[in-house]
């Protein structure tokens, strides 16, 4: 039995369960603000032996980014289809953006192992080291957000479906998914573009 | 009046905890009050630890050239001394007044996320039991050739680098074997669940206020909750990554600190002190909170200057972030650096002065009633000043480099952290004890405890001024003879044992009087906030109806009126209001759902240890039990619907 009627909460008017993801994501950005600072001044720093610039593919990676991108593009269909109450679209472009996001790890894991066979590894240089925990801490937040959203497919599997309400629901997850792909268009300018 | 539990229908993974009381009623609770109390008990047991650890450094230095320790355990212990009490005794003290208080304040149920809250509670355990586990499994050793190679005991087994650990004397070639690892690991753990209560606490308040409880109606203890919360949320993912470079560099052989790979040490000092300044203002400004209750309800006068209190704790909170270079003026950082985070810290000095000529400002004029709780927070007042003084000393640059590493900043900032901080806890334990407990604690045993604690608390950090400024060096486990130390070192170790003394008495009193002590009447220091509207101790479900606030300081205003002089006079109906509240309080006359208990927390907290064990010694097993646990973890919880069939009803 609920007390809301006389309980009443949300005196801002956005749903607690959003909120609290919003001040997660502000300090996802000093994660990720301390990871760049790092990076950029290890980049302009003197160091010996190779730089990304001697292994790296942009085409490869351009790729990636744009399917990354996309991801974003299917996870607002997913939503857009369940505020339709439209279970089964729902769940189509859910596994869609799951998917993307599988093929975004694939790429990188790929990426990863070519750059280890030309001989940059995690201890070649500083600036090597500080590439793979920047870029390899996005990819575990990439890959928390798959198995969220594959989580969220198999509830939809349920008899009663998705709701925008309640326990993990699809908005919650949605916030996640939209930050990780900003901070990598971030990362893909400042890591492999400048 | 019973409570009815129906039983639970749906099974998940575990059939659902049911039970009210016992051991499994305590691990499963998603309560904040219970919570909070478990946090006050273990941050408490640590705070014992930490101050055992205090006596032997003591020990070592009441006689000169002492070999009670060895150099490597005097290493360990002053470490194992300064990390347990920031991250073990003082946070966790802090979060069990912010999970008790909190909701109460502002007229809540409970938090905004409680099984997030649980899961907070048993992170903040598992990593504590986590970084404590060295004493068993780590190992210390020294670097070749250095004066430390001796053999190392289970007591200097534990980490050595300083709570600060600076690199790359923390890093692996001069701090060889396991231990750092396990606080580099520890406080990544104990970092995880202050930052999810962070995202709870600031949730919590934005989102969880009762009816005409506005931002400026809000008591000063849930605005510096808020300001913690927000100093936690932003300066913990700092340091989370300079931790997870340290552990890289430490176990994957990467160079982030260390000059031979092309790293940079001073890059580690500023991360570490970028989280390590606003940290010094999550350790304070709960205190400031409670204080801030406690003097105008011992005044029986309005907080002076209320919206200058709580912008001038924001105003701390802001520029605590601009102030972190004042730790490495000894480094090599540039004249104008030097100059500019002088200038910034004496500058931060600006909003807590307002504090502290608010708080006077409060005691001004007032009929003051010297109880325990309010011999604290005037205790803390005086004992603050001093350390903040000594403090703004520091922002002189050339003063600064005298004194660095002497004994005059531990003294510093042991006036800022114990004078401050742990007086101003004190004053809150005692404070809200019989909201907690429904029983009084003893008056003439807590006055005790509170003399003796200010002499020997004054016996001990006052003489570490003046042996500073005679050149004793910190975290040195000798002093010559020929220096003249000894006298003063002598008192300080006196001092400290009057301390040990004192924390003795509290727990005496603390124990008798929450058996044997009086019933607490209804409202027993005639106080100011929602959290003494209801029955003590307080029930489960908190308020009965979900009271509706029209003004600061609501239920003061309640119970009395003005005359034409402005003076507070008792309203004739005051005493029929607090029976009726009293009524109310314990008879809810309609259902509450209230969040039921769940496995899952402690499930999902119980898989990080293994993993941070699995990094230290790089095996695979290890980090697939503690993945499995954590994947059950969040399973469960995510089917794991937050209310399912039970209710707590009163039958009537």
């Amino acid at each position: 039995m609920s007390s809301s009627h006389s309980y009443p909460h949300e005196p801002t008017g956005v749903e607690t369960r959003k909120l609290g993801m919003w001040v997660f994501l502000s300090t996802e950005i000093l994660f990720f603000g301390t990871l760049i600072t790092t990076f950029m001044i290890f980049k302009g720093s003197d160091f010996p032996g190779m730089k990304l610039t001697d292994v790296y593919d942009i085409p490869f990676t351009s790729i990636s980014s744009f399917i990354l991108l996309m991801s974003s593009l299917t996870m607002v269909l997913a939503h857009n289809a369940l505020e339709a109450n439209d279970q089964e679209k729902t769940r189509v472009w859910l596994l869609a953006t799951a998917m993307l996001g599988a093929v975004f790890l694939a790429g990188q894991i790929y990426e990863f192992t070519e750059f280890y066979h030309k001989g940059f590894e995690l201890t070649t240089n500083i600036f090597s080291s500080s590439f793979y925990v920047l870029t390899g801490f996005h990819g575990l937040h990439v890959f928390i957000g798959v198995v969220l959203l594959l989580a969220l497919w198999g509830i939809g599997q349920r008899q009663k479906g998705l709701t925008l309400e309640g326990g993990m629901n699809l908005e919650f997850v949605a916030l996640y998914w939209h930050f990780v792909d900003i901070v990598w268009i971030v990362l893909f300018t400042i890591v492999y573009l400048i | 009046m019973t409570k009815i539990i129906e039983p639970s229908k749906q099974s998940s993974i575990f059939r659902r905890p049911s039970s009210e009381t016992g051991i499994w009623s305590w691990i499963t609770t998603v309560d904040h009050k219970r919570i909070g109390i478990m946090y006050g008990y273990a941050a408490f047991f640590f705070l014992l630890i930490g101050g055992l650890e205090a006596l032997i450094l003591r020990i070592q230095l009441s006689q000169p050239d002492n070999n009670f320790l060895t150099a490597a355990e005097y290493n360990a212990m002053f470490t194992m001394h300064g990390t347990t009490m920031i991250f073990l005794a003082i946070m966790p003290i802090s979060a069990a007044f912010f999970n008790y208080l909190l909701p109460l304040q502002i007229g809540a149920r409970d938090v905004a996320f409680p099984r997030l809250n649980a899961l907070s509670f048993w992170i903040f355990i598992f990593g504590g039991a986590f970084l404590y586990s060295t004493f068993i499994f780590g190992t210390a050793g020294a670097p070749e050739g250095g004066y430390l190679a001796e053999e190392v005991g289970w007591l200097g087994s534990a980490p050595n680098g300083g709570w600060f650990g600076y690199q790359p004397n923390a890093g692996m070639k001069y701090s060889p074997g396991t231990a750092m690892d396990y606080w580099a690991i520890g406080l990544q753990i104990l970092g995880i669940a202050s930052l999810i209560s962070a995202f709870n606490f600031i949730t919590t308040i934005i989102n969880m206020r009762t009816e005409g409880m506005r931002f400026m109606r809000m008591p000063v203890f849930t605005w510096m909750t808020f300001a913690v919360s927000f100093l936690l949320a932003f300066s913990l993912p700092i340091i989370a990554i300079a931790l997870f470079y340290v552990t890289f560099d430490r176990k994957f052989g990467t160079t982030f600190f260390l000059t031979e790979g092309g790293g940079d040490p001073i890059l580690w000092q500023h991360l570490f002190w970028l989280f390590g300044h606003p940290e010094v203002y999550i350790l304070i400004l709960p205190a400031f909170g409670i204080v801030s209750e406690v003097l105008p309800t011992f005044s029986r006068k309005p907080l002076f200057g209320y919206a200058a209190i709580v912008f001038a704790g924001f105003g701390i909170a802001f520029i605590g972030f601009g102030v972190w270079a004042h730790h490495m003026f000894a480094s090599a950082i540039s004249p104008v650096a030097q100059a500019g985070f002088g200038l910034s810290t004496m500058v931060i000095a600006v909003p807590t002065g307002v504090k502290i000529f608010n708080w006077l400002g409060t005691i001004w004029g007032g009929k003051l009633k010297l109880n325990t709780p309010m011999l604290f927070s005037l205790g803390f007042i005086g004992m603050f000043v001093i350390g903040g003084l000594s403090g703004v000393t520091h922002s002189i640059v050339p003063a600064d480099t005298q004194q660095t590493d002497t004994y005059y900043v531990v003294a510093h900032f042991h006036y800022v952290l114990f004078g401050g901080a742990l007086f101003g806890i004190f004053s809150g334990l005692y404070y809200w004890f019989p909201k907690v407990w429904g029983k009084m604690y003893n008056e003439s045993l807590g006055k005790i405890h509170f003399w003796l604690m200010m002499i020997g608390f004054n016996l001990t950090f006052g003489p570490m001024h003046w042996l500073g400024l005679q050149g004793q060096v910190r975290r040195t486990w000798v002093y010559a003879e020929e220096t003249n130390l000894q006298f003063w070192n002598i008192v300080v170790t006196v001092g400290a044992f009057i301390i040990a003394l004192s924390i003795i008495v509290f727990m005496i009193n603390w124990i008798f009087s929450k058996r044997n002590g009086e019933i607490a009447p209804f409202d027993p220091w005639d106080a100011r906030t929602l959290e003494w509207t209801i029955p003590s101790p307080t029930p489960v479900w908190n308020f009965s109806t979900a009271p509706i606030v029209k003004s600061l300081d609501d239920f003061w205003h309640t119970k009395y009126s003005e005359d034409e002089d402005g003076r507070a006079v008792k309203r004739k109906e005051a005493d029929q209001i607090l029976l009726e509240l009293e009524e109310d309080g314990l008879n809810p006359s309609e259902h509450i759902a209230l969040p039921n208990p769940s496995y899952f927390p402690i499930v999902l907290a119980s898989g990080l240890p293994f993993l941070g064990y699995a990094v230290i010694y790089k095996s695979i097993p290890l980090a697939l039990i503690g993945t499995v646990l954590l994947l059950i973890g969040a399973f469960g919880w995510g089917t794991e619907p937050l209310e399912e069939e039970i209710h707590l009803d009163s039958d009537e």
